[in-house]
């Protein structure tokens, strides 16, 4: 039987009226996301998977550059916590005609929508948007910069299997440089005191990483060897402009996450990829597949963890940000 | 601070209930409790285990958190939002009688809450409603079907509900008012 738990979370609320960094999640506001997340997961395990939560809000997707999952999921979220939804698309906005960020931006602003939740290709976007908007501001991808809702639903998905976060070795793996995913996990799970290794060609990996307080190798039998959890991150051939490694080839046979290294993980280690997977690049088909996989799990809990933020931001901030 | 319920009081106060329901019901077939968090969920487990000592039979029993479905969510322009918990009712509510467990009825807007929770889990044959206090002052046409104590209150007044597995000891008490 479970126990019954009181007060498990000290805070209620979130600091911030947006979500754009996961820098600036404390370690309780990290574990009030969580929890939360916890309580929407069974909201979409019922019959009816609706809640009328957010009944009366209206949120704004906005996606400047294509997405499959991170969109759908939001909008799953948004619905099943009954708000009105609103999907602007770039192919069919006004952007194609010249219009700026700034202008798009006021320009919905004028609808009065209660949360806006923006994909760019451009790091920062998101920081213009919470400053000229009244509206509460999601980053779901900034160009290299952050997307902390992945982050934050992989950190869930480790929680759910290990317990904890604290003490974990996490091998995060393949394009570091390219990668919003990797600086929003790297804030977050040393934020939660996992012990967070990076590994990649030395072309693929940033210069200040180091400064971020995680170990860098170039071997990635050292990233994997006792590692709790295995996180791939996706070769961004289209931000790519120049040779970063010889070939898909080379780099699978050197960076390459197969059955062999796997075995010096943990037996109980856990594989994750943020997708969309190259399948034969960063992972072997058969341990994107095989038992230790929790690729599918990241995005089931995707809606979770999403729901949750939706939530905690519609109530506006809890103290320094209120308006 | 007035004590107006003691442990031994609400023992004897539930075991009365859990007779009523057997009697009213006519035994345990289709019954099911759902307590609502947080202290509506310790209380229905024990009229759980007092329905177990006198039939014999486990009767199923759930949680209901209703915050996701508070009317009071969104009226303020700016403020936290209340900590949303887990619902775990691991049973299929369809045609079962629900006994629905809280520890104070008050205004009845908690109650709303968790009827229109639980009708979005199912169609049950019919929702009884069991309080440990009925303090008065309904905001809403609701009744509760079992009532531990009936205690006449002023709006200044609350009710405060302690029990063994969340607060360390059972008691109702009365505080503040003009007293």
């Amino acid at each position: 039987m479970t126990v019954e738990q009181l007060a498990t979370s000290a805070l209620t609320a979130l600091r911030h009226k947006h979500l754009l960094s996961t820098a600036d999640l404390s370690p309780e506001e990290i574990t009030l996301v969580l929890d939360t997340a916890e309580a929407m997961k069974e909201v979409g395990a019922r019959p009816i998977k609706k809640v009328p939560a957010l009944r009366g809000k209206t949120v704004v997707n906005l996606f400047f550059e294509p997405s499959t999952r991170t969109r759908t999921s939001f909008e799953i979220a948004e619905k099943r916590l009954s708000a009105d939804t609103l999907n602007i698309a770039i192919a069919t906005s006004s952007v194609v005609k010249g219009e700026t960020l700034a202008d798009t931006a006021l320009t919905l602003e004028a609808m009065s929508p209660d949360m806006i939740v923006i994909r760019h290709s451009s790091s920062g976007a998101p920081y213009l948007l919470s400053r000229i908007c009244r509206s509460a501001i999601i980053n779901a991808g900034d160009g290299m910069h952050e997307h902390p809702t992945q982050a934050l639903l992989d950190a869930y998905t480790i929680r759910e299997r290990k317990k904890r976060l604290s003490g974990l070795k996490v091998a995060i793996i393949g394009d570091l440089l390219h990668s919003r995913v990797l600086r929003s996990n790297v804030h977050l799970l040393t934020t939660m005191g996992a012990e967070v290794w990076v590994c990649g060609p030395p072309t693929l990996v940033p210069a200040d990483i180091r400064r971020l307080g995680v170990t860098v190798t170039h071997v990635i039998d050292d990233a994997v060897r006792e590692a709790d959890v295995v996180m791939l991150l996706r070769i961004q051939l289209e931000r790519m402009e120049g040779a970063f490694f010889p070939s898909l080839r080379e780099y699978f046979a050197v960076f390459g996450m197969t059955e062999a290294r796997l075995r010096l993980a943990k037996p109980d280690v856990m594989i994750m990829h943020p997708g969309p997977m190259n399948r034969g690049v960063e992972i072997a088909s058969e341990v994107a597949d095989g038992p230790y996989s929790v690729i599918l799990d990241q995005v089931a809990n995707g809606v979770a963890v999403r729901m949750a933020v939706l939530y905690l931001l519609a109530g506006g901030a809890a103290h320094e940000d209120a308006a | 601070m007035p004590v107006v319920m003691d442990a031994d009081r609400i023992g004897r106060t539930l075991t009365r209930i859990a007779h009523e329901i057997l009697e009213r019901n006519k035994g345990i077939d289709d019954l099911a409790l759902v307590g609502v968090r947080t202290r509506g969920v310790p209380i229905a487990r024990r009229i759980a285990r007092s329905l177990k000592e006198i039939t014999g039979h486990d009767i199923p029993t759930g949680a209901l958190d209703i915050t996701l479905y508070r009317d009071d969510l969104m009226r303020q322009q700016v403020g936290p939002q209340p900590l949303v918990r887990r619902t775990e009712i691991a049973f299929s509510i369809d045609n079962r009688k629900i006994l629905l467990v809280d520890d104070v009825l008050y205004t009845g807007r908690t109650t709303r809450a968790a009827l229109d929770a639980l009708i979005d889990f199912g169609r049950p044959k019919n929702i009884q409603l069991i309080v440990l206090v009925d303090r008065g002052h309904r905001e809403l046409p609701i009744k509760a079907d079992y009532v531990g104590k009936n205690l006449p209150t002023s709006p200044e007044e609350s009710v405060q509900v302690h029990l063994q597995e969340s607060d360390g000891r059972d008691e109702v008490v009365l505080e503040g008012g003009a007293a």
